[in-house]
């Protein structure tokens, strides 16, 4: 069972080989130049980048990653039912479809307590 | 026990037969489909706005001592980039956070890769009674590792625009993050359907499925309608299949299948950062976005993630939706012989199958990827509020009702 996963184990060290081989590559044949003050600056269209805090995040970036973890958990509980539903359909009838159906309509009441929130709206 | 005895053990078997499957993928098909998508990408674009494009790179005869190069339609590109890039300097600025700035590149192109690992790029190939299926790892989680993985492509993108500490790659970070969460969403959702048909997650087998039922995108593939039945002119089995294969249930199965197919594309196009949802590195407005800071092969390797994601999710939706390695009339790797010729023995036989199989579903990723392409120079891009509205009110609501519409087109019409 779990020698099924030993290809992908060799897969990660192939792809994971490949990035460091090819950036160690780089810096042992990259040419190195000199370094000047003005080439070290951060490129902001050739203004001169006003020194501070590192910027913040707007609000709406976090909201929006909070609704997608609890909408995400939603999409994973959802696989494994679409997996077995047509052989428990063949065998139970309905009752899948219905349970299925109540977790997501429950969830709908958050979604819409969140759309009417504006939690959605970036024109605000 | 001796050396080719050891080497027939199943573990080992396994382990040294998926070494070559992984090194094939990666350097044989992936990186040369990456490499040969970049130059099509400019060669297309140059035909869309009437230009000639990259013509002049071909074989350096010059340096053998003739007059003239060999131009080869400036195929040479395609080796001449990769060498540049690995040749230029490797410059960190003084003002990023070198640890984060320095490993971004890789978690951004090292995700791209790994989704490789499950797509069935052929047929199972028989060696006698060992099976080799043509795929890196034939796991029965197939999709789901391909959800899983791709999904931490965001983390270098958000890593880079946040070391970087600059303006433009910083909002080009956050704002690829929240988008690509966004339609995440859509992307597992709107397939779902296909696995409530289906009844697996198993890449290799929603193939097989597919080559029996026919393409989901149009499920009417007659049912057991072969070539034999009509070369021996046999009508009445040939329209026995087809009154099997035109059938209510399947009308009604591809509505919801076609909804499925064209949310699943769209939410691959703003996965993969492409036009019209490149908000994260729109030229106009943030320089390059999140890769502004990067110089040389750190550079490469996002654009190479870009480019082998836009292949592996190209492969996805071929494998998902577009019938994979399968192609009608096309025999699978069970075939023992290739077209009757006496002196290929049955493995041989099986093996040309597989590999003709793996070049229908290049080809087919081909089309996809031009497809990605012709896009990108075709529509405008969108509004930032636009595309996450289009994201949460549009596309998510409908990839759930199509969950439903789905499931009881599935109980209430016998398939």
């Amino acid at each position: 069972m779990l020698i099924d996963f030993l290809p992908i184990l060799l897969h990660v060290v192939v792809a994971v080989g490949f990035a460091t081989v090819v950036l160690v590559l780089n810096i042992a044949l990259g040419r190195a130049g000199k370094r000047t003050k003005i080439k070290d600056t951060a490129y902001e269209c050739g203004v001169i980048p006003e020194p501070g805090p590192q910027p913040r995040f707007s609000v709406k970036f976090y909201l929006v990653a909070m609704l997608f973890i609890l909408f995400d958990i939603e999409v994973v509980f959802m696989y494994p039912w679409a997996v077995v539903y047509r052989d428990y359909i063949a065998q139970h009838g309905m009752l899948i479809f219905w349970s299925m159906l109540s977790f997501v309509i429950i969830l709908l009441f958050g979604y819409a307590y969140a759309v009417k929130k504006g939690a959605l709206e970036w024109g605000r | 026990m001796n050396l080719s005895a050891l080497a027939m053990q199943p573990e080992i078997f396994l382990a040294w037969t998926s070494i070559i499957k992984t090194l094939v993928i990666v350097f044989g098909i992936v990186l040369p489909i990456v490499s040969l998508t970049v130059f099509a990408e400019r060669k297309v674009c140059a035909f869309i706005q009437d230009r000639v494009g990259p013509n002049r790179v071909g074989l350096p005869t010059t340096i053998l001592g003739f007059k003239k190069d060999i131009r080869l339609l400036g195929l040479g590109q395609m080796i001449a980039d990769p060498i540049k890039l690995l040749l230029k300097e490797n410059f960190i600025p003084n003002s990023v956070n070198k640890f984060y700035y320095y490993i971004a590149p890789k978690l951004a192109m090292i995700p791209a890769l790994l989704v490789l690992a499950v797509l069935p790029f052929g047929p199972n190939v028989f060696f006698g009674d060992i099976k080799v299926p043509l795929m890196v790892a034939n796991v029965d989680i197939g999709i789901l590792w391909v959800f899983a993985i791709s999904s931490l492509g965001v983390y270098g993108i958000v890593l880079a625009g946040w070391a970087s500490n600059s303006k433009y790659p910083f909002l080009g970070g956050i704002r690829s993050s929240s988008q690509m969460i966004s339609y995440e969403l859509a992307l597992g959702l709107s397939v779902i359907p296909v696995f409530l048909i289906v009844g697996t997650l198993n890449m290799q087998e929603i193939v097989v499925w597919q080559r029996e039922n026919g393409w989901m995108v149009a499920p009417f593939w007659p049912k057991g309608f072969s070539l034999e039945q009509l070369l021996h002119g046999d009508f009445a089995a040939i329209g026995a299949s087809f009154a099997a294969g035109f059938s209510v249930q399947r009308l009604l199965i591809w509505v919801p299948m076609l909804i499925s197919f064209i949310v699943f594309l769209i939410a691959m196009f703003a996965e993969t950062n492409r036009v019209p949802f490149d908000l994260p590195e729109a030229e106009q407005e943030l320089v390059g976005g999140y890769h502004t800071e990067y110089s040389s092969m750190g550079f490469a390797l996002f654009f190479l993630g870009e480019y082998a994601a836009m292949a592996a999710g190209s492969g996805v939706i071929v494998t998902l939706f577009l019938g994979g390695w399968s192609l009608p009339f096309i025999p699978d790797g069970s075939a023992t012989s290739f077209f009757g010729i006496p002196f290929i023995p049955a493995w041989g036989a099986s093996l040309l199958w597989g590999l003709i199989g793996m070049t229908i579903f290049l080809a087919k990723i081909a089309a996809m990827l031009f497809l990605f392409i012709w896009v990108r120079w075709t529509l405008p891009r969108f509004r930032y509020d636009q595309l996450m509205k289009l994201g949460w009110y549009f596309f998510f609501e409908l990839a759930l009702v199509n969950i439903f519409i789905t499931a009881l087109i599935l109980a209430l019409v016998k398939f």
